[in-house]
């Protein structure tokens, strides 16, 4: 791509792809609400390698926004807290950075592109303000020089007629387009990370895969890493390279895409996996195959849960895993779950190893 | 008009005459309202061209009937009735807009903070309450007693009162604004307060906020005459039509004309004013239009 010239980067020390850039360590976040201590997040440890897409799935309300808000300090603090952790980012914890440092990795080196393309844009702004903003505050270009980048941002997210787009306001746009200023914005600055939290949950599906391919081709222009948070497994297994799986506030699983899907380890993967519709399964004659559910819901975070979250919907569960929380294990290479019955799991669906 | 090829398009109306027209046609409440007032604008700025001295006393043409001569009639002390009229638009108007002017900038300022940060939130909105509890009229009087009677004080004693109503309207609309995903986004994008409350949410108020504008505008001119009535508004010796209503009072029995026609004149500007306000909120809210169908 021609325009991807414009934004190479010197080369930075230690810049090649496999090394860890975002190393979020035993991340705790809780809610002080008014019914009690909401434990949003419980110590969720994972690595985002240079040039790397990570998927963190979950039900709603697994705490996947939260540890992404929390990342860039953007939980309202109070009611949210961060009890715990660390989240490295070229050796700077983002959790104790100040209020000012904190506003220059915003939108500069991190960046986060939302769900709702239609409320993420000011209506009544331009879209050529919206988009020069970051880049005149942290790129410190003049007005015209942003103009320009804006023009070739928009551009390089494909839009038609990018000058013309500029002058023109969020309601003038649809859905997918909308998606794609936002993505223009959040890329504007050369992020080394971006942060897309459910970004086509609100699209339709052919949009969503017009989204999908530009996300991941631009990070290979851009040589940005990806942390894509989304609910939709068949999304995860286009686009990311490695997989964490949350549940209640907890990882739960982590394995490359190949693995999780191949063979997942715990109980609670296997259940998502058997919720997604297959088009091309050969369904027997009057036979119906209903799309699989996982039982129940997701538990009150305010009860403090002693054993596996996961226990009260699991048809493994044992007395064992209602009583002790299982810790995170490494299985196999590279594929971690936190679960005590993975044998068990294991031997029903593919016979004992 | 534009000739066509295909029978589909839509015909805009051409050039700058043509906009105007199609949004008279589009919004007539708001066309016919902004005319009346600035016709009266008019007649505030012109007054010294359309009428005489309103203060020139002539004791033999008291109490005089509508005639070629004196056409609004003459009053108690043969001051004419229509050059004091025509002096006392200027009043009113200056009070209105000064009023709408100032509680709506002051307002705009404390409620923009208020609705943003949650401390200054707590302590203003308990002066803004504090504020709601004195009785405007009551206020008013005090502040013409302590400082005596000017248009300037009058000016002053209404705009306090109406302050609280403007900063609870510009908070509401910031606490919902602050909550939509673009705030968020810029936040996120590492934008500071103070850019995101002038460039994300003070946009966004400026709908609801001059349909208030109008509205406290009406509210003040009403005041302001009441004042004036009563003897706490503007100094007796100004042209006002509160003053010329309250001079006219005793003689409203036999000599109706010199309470009428200020009184007449009120009306019609509050009821301008209103109508004014009510036709920028359909314009500017277009929710609201089509419920109204």
């Amino acid at each position: 791509m021609a325009e991807a010239a414009t934004f190479e980067r010197a080369p930075t020390p230690g810049a090649e792809p496999g090394r860890p850039i975002l190393e979020v360590d035993d991340l705790r976040v809780h809610f002080y609400t008014r019914d009690g201590i909401v434990r949003a997040v419980e110590g969720v440890s994972f690595t985002l390698n240079r040039g790397e897409t990570l998927g963190i799935v979950g039900e709603s309300g697994c705490g996947k926004s939260v540890t992404a808000m929390s990342m860039l300090q953007l939980l309202p603090q109070p009611p949210a807290k961060i009890e715990s952790g660390t989240v490295l980012f070229e050796g700077r914890d983002l959790l104790t950075l100040s209020d000012r440092k904190i506003r220059n990795v915003r939108g500069n080196e991190i960046s986060m592109i939302f769900q709702e393309p239609m409320t993420s844009l000011n209506p009544v702004l331009t879209i050529g303000l919206q988009i020069t903003e970051s880049i005149v505050l942290h790129q410190g270009l003049s007005k015209k020089a942003a103009n320009q980048r804006a023009a070739e941002m928009l551009e390089l997210v494909r839009i038609p007629d990018p000058k013309q787009r500029l002058g023109e306001y969020p309601h003038q746009l649809s859905g997918g387009m909308r998606q794609r200023v936002m993505i223009a914005m959040a890329l504007s600055c050369n992020p080394k990370v971006l942060i897309a939290d459910e970004p086509t949950t609100a699209l339709d599906v052919t949009i969503q895969a017009q989204i999908l391919n530009l996300m991941l081709e631009l990070k290979k222009d851009l040589g940005a890493a990806i942390i894509l948070i989304t609910h939709d497994l068949g999304v995860i297994a286009e686009t990311a390279e490695r997989v964490v799986v949350m549940y209640a506030g907890r990882k739960v699983e982590e394995a490359k895409v190949k693995d999780l899907f191949s063979r997942p380890l715990h109980p609670y993967t296997h259940g998502l996996m058997g919720s997604i519709p297959r088009l091309n399964e050969v369904v027997e004659e009057g036979a119906t195959r209903r799309l699989q559910e996982i039982e129940g819901t997701v538990p009150s975070l305010i009860e403090p849960i002693p054993g596996c979250a996961f226990a009260p919907r699991c048809t493994f569960a044992t007395a064992r895993c209602h009583r002790e929380a299982p810790p995170l294990e490494q299985h196999r290479p590279d594929h971690w779950a936190a679960c005590w019955e993975t044998e068990r799991l294991e031997a029903l669906r593919h016979g004992p190893e | 008009m534009v000739a066509t090829s295909t029978e589909f398009v839509i015909e805009r109306p051409q050039g700058w005459l043509g906009r105007v027209l199609e949004f008279a046609r589009r919004n007539p409440t708001v066309v016919i309202g902004t005319s009346i007032l600035a016709l009266m604008a008019a007649v505030a700025v012109f007054a010294p061209w359309l009428a005489t001295d309103p203060l020139f006393i002539n004791p033999i043409d008291r109490l005089k009937p509508p005639s070629k001569e004196f056409w609004f009639g003459t009053d108690h002390l043969g001051r004419d009735v229509y050059a004091r009229t025509v002096f006392g638009t200027r009043i009113s108007l200056t009070v209105g807009l000064a009023v709408a002017t100032f509680s709506t900038a002051i307002g705009l300022a404390i409620g923009l903070v208020a609705g943003y940060i949650r401390i200054v939130d707590a302590i203003v909105m308990r002066i803004m309450d504090g504020l709601m509890a004195i009785p405007g009229i009551l206020f008013a009087i005090a502040l013409m007693a302590l400082f005596g009677s000017s248009v300037q004080n009058v000016i002053i004693a209404i705009t306090v009162p109406e302050v609280p109503r403007v900063v609870r309207l510009v908070r509401a609309v910031v606490l919902t604004i602050r909550e939509q995903p673009f705030v968020e986004a810029a936040v996120a994008s590492g934008t500071r307060l103070p850019r995101i409350l002038v460039r994300h949410i003070l946009p966004n108020i400026f709908a609801p906020l001059i349909v208030q504008a109008t509205y406290v505008c009406a509210s003040a001119v009403i005041v302001e005459a009441l004042l004036s009535f009563l003897g706490a508004g503007t100094p007796p010796e100004v042209p006002s039509w509160g003053n010329m209503m309250a001079d006219g009072r005793v003689y409203f029995q036999i000599k109706p004309w010199i309470l009428l026609f200020p009184g007449i004149c009120l009306a019609l500007m509050v009821l301008t004013v209103n109508v004014l306000g009510d036709g920028l909120r359909d314009t500017l809210d277009p929710r609201i239009a089509r419920r109204m169908g």
